[in-house]
């Protein structure tokens, strides 16, 4: 099978998972019995407030019809008006979203790097005090949750050292960069705006790390699982064999291999560093979708809610579809 | 230490042990070896008797939980257990070279097969990888493949057969004075085995490499080779010509051996031996044999039998030829 059949055929795929995705969504959000019209009015209104609200909003329709609506709006990404903000839950997203995606590519780079080093080093000298080291490492970080370690992170670096900022994106009086991607550290670096850069930097870090410790938890276990399992293969006693330097053998025979399953992980990782977000926004007041979506559960926005998360869900999947080529390009067994 | 018995590769009083949770295995008791230049010696033995770890320890790649706690093994004039890491990198692939059992499992499932054989080739030459792809083509062609097709075949797309034959081309590329063929055709198809074993014998009469051969099966040393050490349990039991062991096996154990092989044209009955290999955590005392051997006398779960020469090209453990056990007698 060529690659295109392939993409194409999980592209197919993609579209049937997000319709699944979509009608939870949109029927969990459903079920849920609140009444988002008298959160809006408040319990006094008058009885034709509320019938004209309804009906404004569609709500007064046959559930089959609203869903009906959902899913053509969605189609062509819109998702109606938000009830919190009254913009287009659409334009929402596209103001929030870099923010939270610029907080998730951070974080995964910070955890693939970190997570990938600590593994091979761990699996290299292993039972030795880098390796004991790294499985502590992994062993906290997989069981501290993220409001906990950004809370301790903020205690420690924020209110006793100082050294870097609690909350937000860039500092009260910085000048965001121009919109490019939306997403701060890029654009500055593309304008060649430093001060911005160097500000949006260290905002960034103590959250990008609070997200990205759990996944360079399970990146570096998984890579030194599957590292050691490699390493005991024949084909690396061939390696040998062959006389090539030891760190030959492991850079170019073993870590390929070895980084198959990590991929999987980083995929995975993707995701729930997307979930993840949620908290982490709201712990660091960092203005992405995360909180957008909370923000507009506690508000009954169903509209903000359903399209948030159905954005996420996309996302979501377009990152698994890179993971699945990904492992082509490292795997010559899967393309064929 | 022994005197040079062989101008290429002398191996004396080997001792490998392996760390395990059920104890230490002692693994190679004073494996005694040794080749002359262009020579083909076959090691025979049972599963577990060592002839594998023999032929590791002989490259210096012995692994945790594995150790080498003593001995030597000479190569031309330098003792590779003693050689810095650099310079034992430097004979490995460049003067000694090993195919193995699973050449499918043996080839880097990543890497084409072009690559794999050019890698070695540039380390030797110390040129890049890039450079030695015309070499590494030929080398496929010299094993009797279509290099243009297998040159960017990866290793899950050959045959076993095929994969073997590049395993080949890859130890042959360097054309090292030493190739060590662990079990090179026990996983492959008995009509490919006998093509393989015809490739490679052809390859290194035209080479003029020795070869260490290391089988379970009598048959194929007895073609292929023409020196033969029987190993068991950890230790030479006896080393000869492939006809003077065939004509006068003299180890119990070999004796045990080769009545145990079927052949066109026999007549008496084939015969195992009885008893089952020793348990190498803790192995017999004197003789590792002595509880198998129908020959037993008291010295022999004593005292452990010398590895002693008894005519030319012709030597055994075993107290029956030693003085010792000729007093006993």
């Amino acid at each position: 099978m060529n690659i295109w059949t392939y993409i194409l055929k999980r592209l197919l795929l993609m579209i049937l998972v997000l319709f699944g995705v979509a009608c939870i969504v949109f029927f969990i959000a459903h079920v849920i019995p609140a009444d988002p019209i008298s959160a809006m009015l408040g319990g006094n209104a008058p009885d034709e407030v509320i019938k004209r609200v309804e009906a404004q909003l569609g709500y007064d329709q046959p559930l089959i019809i609203q869903f009906y609506n959902f899913i053509t709006g969605a189609v062509v990404g819109d998702f109606g008006l938000s009830l919190r903000t009254n913009n287009p839950v659409m334009q929402d997203i596209n103001n929030y979203f870099p923010a939270t995606l610029e907080l998730t590519i951070f974080a995964i780079i910070i955890s693939t790097v970190v997570g990938i080093v600590l593994g091979v080093l761990s699996a290299v000298h292993r039972n030795k005090i880098i390796d004991h080291f790294s499985r502590i490492f992994s062993i906290v970080g997989v069981s501290m949750p993220v409001f906990w370690t950004g809370l301790l992170l903020l205690l420690l670096f924020y209110y006793r050292l100082g050294w870097l900022p609690a909350a937000g994106r860039l500092d009260f009086f910085t000048i965001p960069p121009d919109h490019i991607t939306g997403m701060y550290l890029l654009d500055s670096l593309l304008t060649g705006n430093w001060e911005v850069f160097k500000d949006a930097l260290r905002h960034i870090l103590l959250p990008a790390f609070a997200l990205g410790l759990l996944a360079t938890a399970s990146i570096a276990r998984t890579t030194r699982s599957s590292m050691l399992d490699v390493l005991k293969q024949e084909y690396i006693t061939t390696a040998k064999a062959k006389g090539l330097k030891k760190n030959v053998v492991i850079n170019r025979h073993a870590l390929r291999n070895s980084l198959i399953p990590t991929v999987t992980i980083i995929g995975l990782t993707f995701g729930s560093l997307l979930e993840g977000a949620v908290l982490t926004e709201t712990v660091f007041s960092w203005p992405g979708l995360g909180r957008y979506i909370t923000q507009g559960l506690l508000f009954l926005d169903y509209n903000s809610v359903m399209g948030g998360t159905l954005y996420i869900a996309f996302v979501y999947s377009i990152a698994n579809l890179v993971v699945d080529i990904l492992y082509a390009v490292l795997d010559p067994r899967m393309r064929t | 230490m022994m005197d040079k018995r062989g101008n290429l590769l002398n191996v004396s009083d080997l001792h490998v042990v392996f760390y395990t949770y059920r104890g230490v295995i002692k693994a190679l008791n004073g494996v005694e070896l040794w080749m002359n230049k262009g020579e083909r010696l076959g090691i025979v033995g049972e599963t577990g008797c060592g002839k594998s770890v023999t032929s590791r320890a002989v490259m210096n790649l012995i692994e945790e939980p594995g150790k080498i706690i003593s001995g030597s093994v000479v190569f031309e004039d330098r003792d590779i257990l003693k050689l810095k890491e650099d310079e034992v990198r430097k004979i490995r692939g460049n003067e000694i070279s090993m195919i193995f059992q699973e050449p499918k499992s043996s080839l880097n499932p990543v890497m084409n097969v072009g690559f794999q054989i050019a890698e070695v080739l540039g380390k030797v030459n110390n040129k890049s990888i890039k450079s030695q792809y015309k070499a590494a083509a030929e080398m496929l062609e010299f094993v009797g493949l279509d290099s243009e097709r297998v040159m960017s075949m990866y290793p899950h797309e050959l045959s076993g057969g095929m994969a073997q034959r590049v395993m080949i081309a890859m130890g042959l590329a360097p054309n090292p004075k030493l190739l060590i063929a662990d079990e090179p055709t026990s996983a492959l198809d008995v009509t490919i085995q006998a093509q393989i074993l015809e490739l490679l014998d052809d390859l290194v009469e035209k080479m003029g490499n020795a070869v260490m051969l290391i089988s379970h099966d009598m048959g194929v040393v007895a073609e292929f080779c023409n020196k033969i050490l029987v190993m068991y349990a950890g230790n030479s039991a006896e080393y000869a010509s492939t006809e003077k062991l065939f004509k006068k096996p003299m180890h119990p154990y070999t004796t045990g051996l080769l009545k145990a092989v079927p052949q066109i044209g026999r007549t008496d009955e084939l015969k195992a031996i009885t008893g089952t290999v020793p348990d190498l955590v803790d192995p017999p005392s004197g003789c590792r044999f002595h509880k198998r051997c129908p020959q037993t006398m008291e010295i022999c779960k004593k005292e452990r039998p010398p590895f002693i020469q008894v005519e030319e090209d012709h030597y055994v453990a075993c107290h029956l030829y030693s003085q010792k056990g000729g007093e006993n007698k």
